[in-house]
This record gives structure tokens, C-alpha cells and sequence, in this order.
């Protein structure tokens, strides 16, 4: 093989490759991205039942209701409209109601909200960033959510 | 006062790296011996003033001087030396301090070990260091400086993230940072490289020690890290593709890839071009992966830390060292000359094909993580791309990587024979084909593909082990002549085999405990038991526990096999009063390399608690694996030709002249 055919071998099995992933990432893409949603969002884009999303918000308070079997229940408002949500299994160390949580799964045909999955903020001064955008969407943004709200700030060098 | 020291400190080493960034480079474009000769003490005296400001730091945090912000943020006086030491880099101020601190301590190794460099690559390897350490610490004193005061001392400190307070992630953010950092040293020399226009062999064999040491400390604080979530997360898994582990793996990638094609340019002066832009791309990924993770620019698990403020300040500095090194590289790299030929069928085309696949799925690894980024800022659609996306995109490209990986070391440099490595890979392939047909027959359902990851898993080990055996002739020479063969093999062999033997560990880890784990997750009441993989596990009652700065409420479960008690497992709920916070500790007892699993929900009024049991087998030799890439990258780095103190072949090499050679 002269050195120009094992160029284009090289650069021939490369674009190979490289196609070949490119199609892998497409193909996936079409099928394993979830959209981030609020509950405004959901009853705004009329999203259909059994389409995965993830839905994010706070626990709305009082709503919480546990039965047997690790059944759960409560309400995710973000302060315009809500959502039940229904899980079974066991909740994240930082689920509390009034605090923040991201939950993914689907609407099944009732109108309530089937989560396989839920994610609790990781600490008092961290709120998922896609439930504080959405708070401050709709207006029920509050300071105190803020990380490090109240600090004992002060000095010069800041 | 110590505070200011450190500051005061910080600000002078800013100074002296300025110093160190400009009059090398100059002195090494105009050929002045004096100006290049200020590179080495610039970087020693960098150093010392980095390391007065990060003891000052650590000074803060050990004595618990909550007057400093940055202490009392992220530290407690009740906490454990080790947990105030290591709140330093628990916070992003404070991880940007132990970066340009391992930072300077690198560039003083250079300086100090450097002497049988050419001097104008060594006075431009050190000025490229300084612009990157210059650019960091002036990103520290505008924007993250961890010195500031509070007017007011507050009498206790806020307390380091429960989540975080545990021995494995104490050592997981420096040994990242170690290999982040590590390969700022090959992209320092890369750019200096392409600032003289110049390349050859010895360039290979001094960034490889490099390389290595980067790779291997990589290797074990992902490893590290994913342990940590396994155990402390409470569910049991081992890896999310959450973007901040996403952030380690692609550097990861990168470098491993360097490590292969610096080693065609070290043996064969190939690949030089390719190599100068993997030293690039590693580099760039873990600065992308650093300030991903201490940004907040990313919803992950992990954001710890989120101030939009710093994004600017970050943006500009990716883009000046990431692009200004590309457009560099764009300029240059047509300068270097090209050289040794190769048949594709080759060691040399093995490990193209090893970069080439390395790449492209380290290239999905950073679509899949930045996309939803993109697509924020550009349309406001929040998305997440979860773990299917990469599973269907990592998975295919990695196995046709592994299925190859035995035939590298096989194969001869310049022209191989590709039959013949098959020849010598039959016994592999017959013990993968029967690890196949066997975990076939056993499994009865799970995923179909499951064996055939297994055979894989199996090819891959087994490979390794021939490549030893094919080389110290064991079993076709008397033993004792094997043996000194085996003690006179180079000692990169022993690593490549010990690396590729430790992937299809962790593979067959993955791949067992993927497949048939099995999990409960139930609520009990006292003397209640679950059973699972042939364990019965019981739950017995409920107590309180006193910690130094926690209290836990602990279950105590007993566990039998066959009516036989074989131990007890004690998973407790942890409560910290500081945060008032709550972290699940889960309960491990390991059977074999596989391992039962138990952690604790909140224990209901009536005295049951919801608990989760997993059984999850195979599940060390996840890590495991790891332990042997590690052991593979130390055996490599102790090969005599790459010993930091042998200048001596590297000289004879870099003298013979470059390309067109008939090999050996």
C-alpha cells in the first residue's frame, strides 16, 4: 500500500466511526430526552398521558399522604396551578413539604402524575435550578429560597 | 491576621506568575539565556507563596476561625480534624485554591526535574503554566476569594454538607484535581511544542510520566467517587450519568487516549500531530469539568455550589485557553513533521482504532452532557438527558473497543499479523465463549445481552493474561526460565496488562450487577424478614446512637444463609443538628466480591420501617478493576526508559534523525 492508500484507509475507517456514532447519538436522542416541566406547563402544553417528563416544584404543604406498601401521595404546585402525584417506594432523605422536588414519570389517564423517580433538593441552601426558574415564572419566588439568603455579610473585600 | 497573610500571599504568587508567563516565553522567542534562565526560580518562588496562602487556608479551617467566610460556611468546630481539612475543598473557593496549589506544586516538579529539557521548550512549558496559574488565582482574588472576613464572627460555623463528611470523599476531590491538573503539565508542553514548531520521540517520553501519573490519580478518584455514591446515596447505584461524574470520565477518556497515541509517538514518531491536539482536548475537558462542577451551571446532584456571577469570568477563561490553544494549534500543527509509516494492520493501527473509538464516545459523553445546556440557553426547553441516552451511544462504542483491546499488544509495530494474534487469542476466546454459555445456562432471563457482556468481560481478562503468558512463554519453557522471563519483561507490559485485565474486571462488574441485582423494598415490622439471593434477613429493633457531631437511629438487622446466621447489618439514619440534615448510612456486608445492601427509611410510629434490600453481585469488582488500571498506570510509570532521572536514551533518541526509519 502506497502511503496515500493508508491515508485514506485511516481517514476513511475514521469518518466510519465517526458516522456511526453520530447516528447512535440521533437515535437516541429521538427517544430517551425528558422535557422539564412546571405544573402550569403541563395543563398549558396539554402534555399526553404516558409521555415522559420530569415535573418539578414544591411540595405543596398538608398534601402528603402515606398509605400502605410505601404508597405516597402530594400535591407539586408551583403557586399558579398543581398536580397529584402518586410513587411508591421509599422518599429522598430531603423530601419535606413546602420544599422543593423534581419527580419524573408520566400522566397517566386520570390526571394524576406516575413518578418512578424523585429527587429532593441535596441540602437546606440548594433548590433544583429548574424549580427556582419556574418559581420565578410564576411569580411565587421567594428570597428566602435563595441560597445563603441570610448571611452575616460584611467588609471590604466582597 | 493568618487570613491576610494567606491573601497577601496569593496576591504575590498572582505577580510572580505573571512574571513567570511573560519573560521565558520572551526570552525563549529571542534566544536570551537570562530570560529563559528566570523560568525555574519564578517557579519555585510561585510555589512557595501558593503554598504559605494554602496553609493559611488550611490554618483557618483547622483552628475553626469562623471570622473567615469561607470557614464558617463550610465548617464546624464539633467536626472531626479530617472533615475541617477537608471542608477546604468542599466548597468551590476553596477546590479553586487546592487547584492552583497542585498547580504550583507541579510547576516547581518541572522546574526542579526539568534540567534535561531543551531549554527554550522548558522556559515556554513553565510560561504556559504561569498563564494558566495567573488566570486562576486572578479568578480567585476577583471573584472567589476564600480570605473574606465577616465583621462579626459568628460563634459556630454552618457545617460541611453531611453528604460530604466521609472518609472516601475527603480524598476524591484532590485525587481528581491531581489528575485534571496533571495534564495542564502535557498541555503546557503541548503549546510550547507548537510554539517552537518542533516535536519528537524525547517529547513523548516527558510528557508520558505525565500522562500517567494524571491518568492513574483520574482513574482512582472516579473510582472513588462512584463508590462513595454507591454507599452513601442510599440506593445502591454505582454510576448515574449525572453531569458532574460525566465532567471526570470525559478528561478520563481523553487521557486515556493520550496515553496510547504518546506511546506510537514515543516508539514511532507517528501520530505527532494527533497527539499535540489529545494533550489539548484532555486538558480542556478537565478545565470544562471543573468549573461545570464548581459553577452550578449544571442541575446535577451534586450542585453544591451555584453562583451565576462567576459564569463570565469562567466563560472567558474557557475560551481563551480553549480556543486560543486550537486556533494555535490550527496555526502550527501543519509545521510538525510527519513521520513513521504504518500498515493498518499494525500495533499502530490498534491504537489508532483504541483513539478513535476512545473519542467518539467521549465526544457523545459531551453532547449528551452539554446539550441540554445548548438548548436552554438557546430555545428556554428544560430537558435531561438520562442514563438511556447514554447507554445507547457509550455502550455500542465501547464494545467494539473491548472486543479489540486483547489484540493490541499482540500485534507487531509497523506490520502485523492479525491471524496470528487470533491464534494466539483462541484459548481466550474458548474460556470467553464458555463464560458465555455458562452464565447463558445460569441466568434463566434477565437481559439477553447480559452473557455476552460476560464473554466479553471474559475475553478482555483472559486476553490480558495470554499477552504475559505469550511473552514469558510459560508452559513451553521450564518454569524457572519463565520466571526470569517474566522479571525481565519490560515493566509497561506488566501494566498494559494489568490495566487491560482490570477493564474487563469492572466490565464484568457492571455487567453482573446490572443484570441480575435483585432488590426488595417493603416496609417491616420487628422479627419480620426478607428474603433475597438465597439470604434471609431480619429485622430486629430499632436504636439511638451518638456520633461526634450526629446522632443516628439504627436498625439492627440479623442475616442468615440457610438457617445459619452469618452476620449482622446495621444501616442507620444520620441526623446532623448544624444543617439539621439527614443522610442515610447505608449497611454493606460483602460475600465474596458481591455484596448485600441495606439502608433505612425514616422508622414509622408503630414501630416498622420502610427499609430497601438489594443484593448486588459482583459489584466489587467494579472498583476492583479500577485498582488494577491503577496498579497497571504505577508499573507503567516504573518502566525504566520512563524514570524521570533517564534522561540518557531520550537524548539518543531525540538525536537520531526523525521519520522514514526502518524499524529496529
Amino acid at each position: 500500500m502506497t502511503r496515500k492508500q493508508r491515508r485514506l484507509v485511516l481517514i476513511g475507517g475514521s469518518l466510519g466511526v465517526l458516522a456511526v456514532a453520530v447516528a447512535l447519538m440521533l437515535n437516541a436522542f429521538r427517544d430517551s430526552i425528558v422535557f422539564f416541566n412546571s405544573p402550569s406547563d403541563v395543563l398549558e402544553r396539554h402534555v399526553g398521558p404516558g409521555t415522559r417528563i420530569r415535573l418539578g416544584g414544591l411540595v405543596k404543604t398538608g398534601s402528603l399522604v402515606r398509605s400502605d406498601g410505601l404508597r405516597v401521595r402530594f400535591e407539586v404546585t408551583d403557586g399558579k396551578s398543581e398536580l397529584p402525584v402518586a410513587y411508591q417506594g421509599v422518599l429522598p432523605d430531603l423530601f419535606r413539604e413546602g420544599q422543593g422536588v423534581v419527580a419524573e414519570g408520566a400522566l397517566d389517564g386520570a390526571g394524576t402524575f406516575d413518578a418512578d423517580t424523585i429527587l429532593a433538593k441535596h441540602d437546606e441552601t440548594y433548590m433544583p435550578k429548574e424549580v427556582a426558574d419556574a418559581l420565578k415564572k410564576s411569580g411565587h419566588w421567594k428570597d428566602e429560597y435563595a441560597p445563603g439568603a441570610v448571611q452575616p455579610v460584611s467588609g471590604a473585600n466582597k | 491576621m493568618i487570613a491576610e497573610l494567606g491573601h497577601y500571599a496569593l496576591m504575590l504568587a498572582l505577580g510572580v506568575a505573571l512574571i513567570q508567563s511573560s519573560m521565558p516565553v520572551i526570552g525563549a522567542r529571542s534566544k536570551d539565556p537570562l530570560l529563559m534562565s528566570m523560568a525555574t526560580p519564578a517557579a519555585l518562588a510561585h510555589f512557595a507563596f501558593i503554598a504559605i496562602s494554602f496553609l493559611a487556608l488550611a490554618a483557618c479551617y483547622v483552628t475553626s476561625d469562623f471570622s473567615v467566610l469561607n470557614v464558617y460556611e463550610n465548617s464546624n468546630s464539633q467536626m472531626p480534624l479530617i472533615y475541617r481539612l477537608s471542608s477546604l475543598w468542599g466548597n468551590h473557593e476553596g477546590s479553586m485554591m487546592l487547584w492552583v496549589s497542585i498547580l504550583a506544586v507541579f510547576g516547581a516538579l518541572v522546574a526542579l526535574f526539568g534540567n534535561n529539557l531543551p531549554a527554550t521548550l522548558k522556559a515556554n512549558a513553565l510560561g504556559v503554566q504561569a498563564w494558566i496559574a495567573a488566570a486562576f488565582e486572578l479568578f480567585i482574588l476577583i471573584t472567589s476569594n476564600p480570605f473574606v472576613r465577616i465583621a462579626n464572627a459568628p460563634f459556630e460555623g454552618r457545617d460541611l454538607n453531611p453528604i460530604l463528611q466521609d472518609p472516601g470523599l475527603a480524598f476524591h476531590p484532590p485525587l481528581l484535581y491531581l489528575g485534571y491538573v496533571g495534564f495542564s503539565i502535557t498541555f503546557s508542553f503541548a503549546i510550547a511544542a507548537l510554539l517552537e514548531g518542533r516535536i519528537d520521540a524525547a517529547f513523548a517520553r516527558w510528557v508520558r510520566p505525565w500522562v500517567l501519573g494524571a491518568w492513574m490519580c483520574l482513574t482512582l478518584g472516579i473510582a472513588g467517587g462512584s463508590y462513595w455514591a454507591y454507599y452513601e446515596l442510599g440506593w445502591g447505584g454505582f454510576w448515574f450519568w449525572d453531569p458532574v461524574e460525566n465532567a471526570s470520565l470525559m478528561p478520563w477518556l481523553a487521557g486515556t487516549a493520550l496515553l496510547h497515541s504518546a506511546l506510537v509517538m514515543e516508539k514511532r514518531e507517528a501520530l505527532k500531530v494527533w497527539t499535540i491536539l489529545l494533550a489539548i482536548l484532555a486538558f480542556s475537558l478537565s478545565l470544562i469539568g471543573t468549573f461545570l462542577v464548581r459553577s452550578g451551571v449544571l442541575t446535577s446532584v451534586h450542585a453544591f455550589a451555584t453562583d451565576p456571577r462567576r459564569g463570565i469570568f469562567i466563560l472567558a477563561i474557557l475560551i481563551l485557553f480553549i480556543g486560543g490553544a486550537l486556533a494555535l494549534y490550527a496555526w502550527r500543527a501543519p509545521l510538525l513533521k510527519q513521520g513513521g509509516l504504518f500498515a493498518p494492520i499494525s500495533r499502530e493501527g490498534a491504537l489508532v482504532f483504541n483513539n478513535l473509538f476512545l473519542v467518539c464516545a467521549c465526544a457523545t459523553v459531551f453532547v449528551g452532557t452539554l446539550y441540554p445546556l445548548a438548548l436552554e440557553a438557546l430555545t428556554g426547553d428544560k430537558i435531561s438527558v438520562g442514563p438511556p441516552f447514554f447507554n445507547s451511544t457509550f455502550g455500542p462504542l465501547f464494545i467494539p473497543l473491548t472486543i479489540a483491546m486483547p489484540f493490541g499488544p499482540l500485534l507487531g509495530w509497523k506490520r502485523g499479523d492479525l491471524v496470528g494474534a487470533a491464534q494466539r487469542l483462541i484459548v481466550a476466546a474458548v474460556l470467553a465463549a464458555v463464560a458465555l454459555a455458562g452464565s447463558f445456562a445460569i441466568s434463566r432471563g434477565g437481559p439477553v445481552l447480559a452473557p455476552f457482556g460476560v464473554g466479553i468481560a471474559v475475553f478482555v481478562m483472559a486476553g490480558a493474561v495470554t499477552d504475559i503468558v505469550e511473552r514469558t512463554m510459560v508452559l513451553r519453557l521450564p518454569l524457572h526460565v519463565s520466571l526470569r522471563r517474566a522479571w525481565g519483561l519490560p515493566r509497561s507490559a506488566w501494566g498494559t496488562a494489568f490495566a487491560h485485565f482490570g477493564i474487563g474486571a469492572t466490565l464484568l462488574g457492571i455487567v453482573a450487577v446490572t443484570a441480575w441485582g435483585s432488590e426488595r423494598i417493603a416496609e417491616v415490622k420487628p422479627a419480620q424478614s426478607l428474603q433475597i439471593a438465597g439470604y434471609q434477613v431480619t429485622f430486629d429493633r430499632v436504636f439511638n446512637r451518638a456520633g461526634p457531631n450526629y446522632s443516628d437511629v439504627v436498625g439492627h438487622f440479623t442475616v442468615r444463609r440457610s438457617g445459619q446466621i452469618i452476620g449482622v447489618m446495621e444501616p442507620s439514619r444520620r441526623t446532623f443538628p448544624a444543617r439539621q440534615m439527614a443522610t442515610t448510612e447505608a449497611a454493606l456486608m460483602s460475600r465474596g466480591v458481591s455484596q448485600l445492601y441495606l439502608s433505612l427509611g425514616d422508622p414509622n410510629q408503630d414501630g416498622s420501617v420502610p427499609v430497601r434490600l438489594y443484593f448486588k453481585p459482583d459489584v466489587l469488582l467494579i472498583w476492583l478493576g479500577a485498582l488494577f488500571m491503577f496498579c497497571g498506570g504505577a508499573l507503567s510509570l516504573s518502566d525504566r526508559r520512563l524514570r524521570i532521572g533517564a534522561p540518557r536514551p531520550a537524548r539518543f533518541k531525540a538525536a537520531k534523525k526523525p521519520a522514514l526509519q526502518p524499524a529496529e
